[in-house]
């Protein structure tokens, strides 16, 4: 443990620490490495190391088929896998120039956006355990469950699905699914108000996260911030809003930024609330394309067996539960992909840790490192 | 302002430079030469009509007789974006850093240099970001040669698997 002593005021001997936060640690969402120089409970500064869930996934993108790099795309954000999925796949069709049947686009946002359902609840729940509230926690998880009973039903994994496939997507909804989501929606709807009654309007949880890690707009965007990090300082960015992607244009919904309700605009409560928010709207998302189901192939008919997509380079992003994620996607008319860069949201996301740091106190790290919602999964990748 | 607009304005303000525009792409480009890179970013995030604040991603590529850095680049405020190509020799690439242009671009630029071996000058703090602090090699470059083994631990590819991987994943060496 390397110390400085450092003469205090009066008698007090003050030191600076070098602590170690992670890899193995309950609150750092994965294997993210921080090291932090502390002065007592304040921290000077916190250098984050990260590349221990790095899988080589763009190099083995080089050798594999396209078909076979879907899967792949799953276990980078293996929480919001069929938004990995789906961006992908739109990069490889953007490539190809082939039309996707309304049926397959309206179930792709059917799929992604009861995924950001699962993905937002999972990181509400766990938010509130690192600030120290448990029973959330349980309760996000029980309708958790039930998001991913369907998507067992529907492709048969709960959480890394192979599911939206280039060109459409894998197969049809099974017999009775639109209404048992359906279903679901109403059971859903009001539990968010009873998470709101739970945890978000806690007086504990508001002084731990209110005035926390304040980001103000410009720095968000200078630093490459996206998703709800973005918005909760205001910004109202929305990628299905802004440059609509599979059929969003034809669904309504509104776009929650952070307001500065409880404290400044751009603080931790601001970027907890728009996810809770965002629940809510993606239930009005998904209840839309359970009632506009088109009927119809599910799978495109101009996919071949082997994909050679022609030679072109092209950037295609989606707007993740996380942030912009970004396939860009090189090919050179052969059967595997040039190269096949991921832009990671949370890859950018974490790196203004160190800016927004400085001078907070240890406990105010472990509020903002859950506020930024990361999945070491696609920032090693 | 659409595609052609951005890319009329940025020739326009730099006359001496040989931007290339490369438009039968699905995404067209601007090709830049590298010695002119910082001046056309700066001239992009302060240019009141371009305004591009917000880098969406930075990427290096080995196209086997060069490297090019590709840039992603928007504007926020106005809703446009332009995308510029760099490109680098294979055996001195290096090129300026536009971390105090867009700071996003610092992890970018760590990973650019991790896995391709781009040295990007300039740069705040040049040092690897994904793969091990004494990792030998550029993995990302195709003419990168797997470790046998790393501190003693045998590196878990067969000799086969390696060569199917050389193949591009074919499954004869035809």
């Amino acid at each position: 443990m390397d110390s400085v002593q450092v003469s205090g005021p009066g008698d007090i001997r003050t030191e600076e620490m070098l602590l170690n936060m992670g890899p193995q640690h309950p609150s750092t969402h994965g294997v993210f490495r921080a090291v932090i120089r502390t002065d007592g409970e304040l921290v000077l500064d916190c250098e984050p190391h990260i590349g221990y869930l790095h899988r080589c996934f763009e190099k083995i993108a080089e050798s594999v088929s396209y078909l076979q790099v879907t899967p792949y795309t799953d276990r980078m954000d293996y929480l919001a896998a069929m938004n990995n999925n789906l961006g992908y796949c739109l990069a490889v069709e953007k490539l190809l120039g082939v039309q996707i049947p309304p049926r397959a686009q309206a179930i792709r946002i059917m799929v992604a956006e009861l995924n950001r359902i699962a993905s937002h609840l999972m990181a509400f729940g766990t938010y509130g355990m690192d600030i120290g509230a448990v029973t959330p926690f349980l309760y996000a998880f029980r309708d958790r469950e039930m998001i991913l009973k369907f998507f067992e039903t529907i492709c048969g994994q709960r959480l890394n699905y192979n599911y939206v496939r280039i060109g459409g997507v894998a197969k049809d909804l099974p017999e009775g699914m639109v209404e048992r989501v359906a279903a679901f929606l109403e059971y859903f709807e009001p539990k968010i108000d009873e998470y709101n009654a739970l945890l978000s309007y806690n007086g504990i949880f508001i002084e731990r996260t209110a005035n926390v890690g304040v980001i103000s707009p410009e720095l968000g965007i200078a630093y490459g911030l996206s998703g709800p990090v973005l918005r909760g300082s205001g910004v109202r960015r929305d990628l299905r809003r802004d440059e609509p992607y599979c059929g969003y244009e034809q669904y309504e919904f509104e776009v929650p930024v952070g307001t500065g309700e409880m404290g400044q605009v751009g603080d931790c409560w601001d970027r907890y609330m728009v996810r809770v928010r965002e629940m809510k709207e993606s239930v009005g998302i998904v209840a839309q394309a359970l009632k506009q189901m088109p009927a119809g192939d599910v799978m495109s008919k101009e996919i071949k067996r082997v994909i050679r997509p022609p030679k072109g380079e092209v950037y295609v992003r989606t707007e993740n539960p996380r942030g912009e994620l970004g396939y860009f996607l090189v090919s050179d008319g052969s059967q595997n992909a040039f190269r096949l860069k991921v832009r990671a949201p949370s890859f950018c996301n974490i790196s203004i840790l160190r800016e927004i740091t400085r001078g907070c106190m240890l406990a105010d790290l472990v509020a903002i490192i859950g506020s930024i919602d990361i999945v070491m999964g696609e920032v090693d990748r | 302002m659409n595609t052609e607009e951005v890319f009329a304005t940025i020739k326009a303000a730099l006359p001496g430079a040989t931007i290339v525009e490369v438009l039968d792409n699905k995404d067209p480009y601007l090709l830049v030469p590298a010695r002119h890179l910082v001046d056309i970013c700066k001239f992009l995030r302060d240019d009141p009509r371009l305004k591009c604040d917000f880098l969406q991603c930075l990427s290096a590529v080995d196209y086997l007789d060069r490297i090019a850095v590709v840039y992603h680049i928007e504007s926020i405020f106005h809703e446009h974006r332009v995308i510029l190509k760099v490109e680098l020799p294979r055996e001195d690439s290096r090129v300026a850093s536009v971390t105090g242009i867009w700071k996003a671009a610092d992890w970018h630029e760590r990973e650019a240099f991790d896995l391709v071996g781009v040295r990007f000058e300039g740069h705040p703090e040049l040092k690897r970001i994904l793969c091990a602090e004494d990792w030998e090699g550029h993995p990302l470059r195709k003419d990168y040669a797997f470790p046998v083994d790393y501190h003693g631990v045998a590196c878990n590819f067969s000799k086969a698997r390696l060569e199917w991987a050389e193949r591009g994943g074919k499954k004869s060496a035809s």
